[in-house]
């Protein structure tokens, strides 16, 4: 999509070039392209309508710097100023002088509260902190269970009750006990409700008012479309919120709610949930989140993960290998390795920009063990030259791996694609190959 | 009350701001660009998308330049009509052929797969039908524990097995207590799952297979719960469990929030996968049949 939108500013552009400034008209066109893509990211449409207009006045008369062409002048204005409304990088959440810090999470039903509640409690327990989770929510059936089942797994004591159905009177017997228990951190996972139901919107403001919390955080799906501005909107007129938790982070929604939910009420985003695993909350970092909705790919997350595994030394030896094109079935094997040990590979290949278009580079977990199994069957010449594996060769490597010839040969073609790729993305103009591409 | 009613009183909150806008519109003006413009709003407003909102608004268009368009009740007609057209006749959920009757319900994490069935299973159980619920979120922590309320709930039976099991085997096990016990209807929960993650996607081609496998012909109903407040992702979440096990029919859960769920027009035009039902309350009963005609008029009326 990125790539899509770049060609055709550059193309809008291409009679420009030369002439320095940008002109009214160009950026009129261009902005109609941005306004399309913003719209398809589920940006909501008056916060387009609000945002294309700044970028124009921004925009217009602007002096193209030289090493730029007009097309990425735009592009850069575009997302300097994505990233300034998304904000700052914001992950602390304030803690109150006399403990308990009391947290409250709301939102929709099935944004995902009851998984972020029990995820920030993990994050506050790895700190040395002693976190509570409240089970607050009496309305989904098991939803009780749920939390108590995601208490245990990270080992924080989750306060319940079967007995009541007043979550008011709920909330404030588990701040009594967060204070006998000494605990310094509590979290009270309320109940879905819509924004427009106000018996239920009344009863979250009482609680509220009753247990002052420190931050109410509101958490909302990624893949939220136009109504995002409604529902953060009420929530934020009606309870108040403090700060913002995106979720499902790890699908390919783009978020253009994440731009929405911040016009609207100007509060950080403080994380974003990118699984269903315990462990997987990261901070928000808008650069990423403003290239997503312009589908760039994460490649900043993917630099950052693979800065992590891999040392320096290593790095350039890659990127070696990846400027010779000398890249083998060795070199696979290393690296998918390394890949593992960044995360699930779905996770990693989702980040990478045009690599969803890659239909052979479908690689499940499990399938690596395959692979190493099928390159460790293969000679000395085979992974330095995948041109001499005909079929005798694949039979016998399916043989020596345990697996089948179909497998050897999807591996055969992954890993041409993935030359292919490496080749591509060198003979980029214009794009930056990621320091430490994973490959 | 009649069916209409309840569904324009379910919809009433729906359609407030969508309507508002639409009226706003046709209140006696010509139809000029503004008002195109403005009509164009209320549709991208709506998650209908931009793809077929410029297709709806070149129907409208082309229309107003052969002046088939005068005045604005015309107008409202038209779009009424565009839209009706691309959600096309209603296809119900029906119970038919030989027992058991197998659905499958499919979908993303958190859009309400487990409440639907719940409802759904609730259905069937008034028109006198005998259900089974298979437990197949083995996933989530009291995933089945969700669903057995629900099974009770609605008189349902209840076939599980333990959390973090094959769901697949749940399904089979299902099926086969089914064929034994003359069960007429069989709706099988699964853990919700992004269509990205290609892992957890072959699981559920797998527990397809098994369904297969455990009877000739099943699942007669492949039901791909919507979240009405999602957006465009909607259209790849169609696309993705299309492709993986063949979706037969949509569920669009919320709608009684103030999300439009206009993606239903997005959904029917690129794939042509029809909205059976609709969710419009936490209601036991608040599940509905989706009927194009009805669910267009109550938005405009």
């Amino acid at each position: 999509m990125f790539e899509a939108l770049s060609e055709k500013l550059e193309s809008i552009f291409k009679r420009l070039r030369g002439k320095g400034l940008l002109k009214e008209a160009d950026v009129e066109v261009a902005l109609k392209e941005i306004r399309l893509v913003l719209l398809e990211a589920d940006v909501n449409f008056k916060v387009v309508k609000d945002f294309t207009q700044k970028i124009k006045e921004k925009s217009i008369g602007k002096d193209v710097l030289e090493s730029l062409t007009p097309g990425q002048q735009v592009i850069k204005i575009l997302n300097e100023e994505l990233c300034e409304l998304l904000g700052k990088i914001n992950t602390r959440i304030q803690l109150s002088p006399n403990p308990p810090t009391i947290i409250m999470m709301v939102g929709l039903h099935g944004s995902g509260k009851t998984t972020t509640a029990a995820k920030l409690a993990r994050l506050f327990k790895k700190e040395g902190r002693r976190p509570m989770l409240v089970a607050a929510d009496l309305q989904r059936p098991a939803a009780i269970d749920q939390l108590v089942t995601l208490g245990a797994q990270i080992g924080v004591p989750v306060y319940h009750s079967k007995e009541t159905n007043n979550p008011l009177t709920l909330c404030q017997d588990a701040v009594k006990k967060a204070k006998t228990d000494a605990r310094d951190i509590v979290i009270l996972d309320t109940a879905g409700r819509l924004h427009i139901d106000e018996s239920l919107m009344t009863e979250l403001q009482k609680i509220k008012e009753s247990v002052a919390p420190k931050e109410v955080i509101f958490v909302a799906d990624a893949m939220t479309g136009q109504d995002a501005v409604n529902i953060a909107k009420n929530f934020e007129e009606q309870i108040g919120i403090d700060g913002i938790i995106l979720t499902k982070m790890d699908g390919d929604a783009r978020g253009g709610a994440a731009l929405s939910i911040r016009a609207i009420t100007g509060k950080p985003i403080k994380f974003i949930g990118v699984g269903e695993k315990i462990e997987m909350l990261e901070p928000f970092y808008p650069e990423r989140i403003a290239s997503r909705i312009l589908g760039m790919g994460d490649v900043l997350s993917l630099i950052e993960k693979a800065q992590k595994s891999f040392d320096q030394k290593e790095a350039e030896k890659l990127q070696k290998t990846i400027i010779d094109e000398s890249f083998t079935f060795d070199d696979l094997k290393d690296h998918l390795k390394k890949l593992r040990s960044m995360g699930p590979l779905e996770n990693i290949l989702g980040m990478i920009p045009g690599m969803n278009k890659i239909k052979n580079l479908d690689v499940d977990e499990r399938e690596i063990v395959k692979i190493e199994a099928i390159i460790n069957s293969m000679t000395k010449k085979e992974r330095k030259n995948h041109n001499i594996i005909d079929g005798n060769r694949r039979r016998r490597i399916a043989i020596g791996s345990g697996t089948t010839v179909a497998d050897v040969n999807r591996l055969v073609k992954q890993y041409i694609e993935i030359k292919r790729m490496l080749k591509m993305f060198k003979g980029k103009k214009g794009f930056k190959l990621p320091k430490f591409l994973p490959f | 009350m009649g069916f209409f009613e309840k569904l324009k009183q379910g919809l009433a909150k729906t359609k407030k701001g969508f309507i508002e806008k639409v009226e706003a519109i046709f209140t006696g003006r010509k139809i000029d660009e503004e008002t195109l413009e403005e009509l164009e709003e209320a549709l991208i407003l709506s998650d209908v998308g931009t793809k077929a909102t410029s297709e709806i608004m070149t129907a409208i268009r082309e229309k107003a330049k052969r002046g088939e368009v005068g005045d604005t009740v015309s107008v409202k007609e038209l779009l009424k009509k565009e839209m009706i057209t691309i959600l096309g006749n209603a296809q119900p959920l029906v119970v038919y052929g030989e027992k058991p009757f197998v659905i499958l319900s499919v979908g993303v994490n958190g859009v309400g797969k487990t409440t639907t069935i719940g409802k759904l299973a609730s259905r069937f159980r008034s028109e006198g039908l005998s259900v089974i619920l298979a437990a197949g979120d083995t996933f989530r922590a009291a995933g089945i524990e969700q669903l057995e309320i629900w099974a009770k709930r609605a008189d349902a039976q209840f076939v599980k097995h333990q959390s973090g099991s094959d769901p697949a085997a749940v399904a089979f096990d299902a099926i086969t207590a089914a064929k034994h016990r003359g069960i007429d209807v069989v709706i099988i929960d699964t853990a919700g799952r992004l269509h990205t993650k290609s892992p957890l996607m072959e699981e559920l081609k797998k527990v397809k297979r098994v369904i297969e496998k455990a009877m000739p012909n099943a699942p007669h109903e492949v039901l791909l719960v919507v979240d009405a407040t999602t957006g465009q992702n909607a259209l790849r979440q169609a696309q993705m469990f299309n492709e993986a096990i063949g979706v037969t029919g949509i569920a669009l859960a919320k709608l009684d929030g103030t999300a439009k769920g206009g993606i239903v027009f997005a959904i029917k035009k690129d794939f042509g996968i029809p909205v059976r039902l609709i969710g419009i309350g936490e209601g036991l009963d608040d599940l509905r049949d989706f009927n194009p005609e009805e669910f267009v008029e109550a938005l405009f009326s």
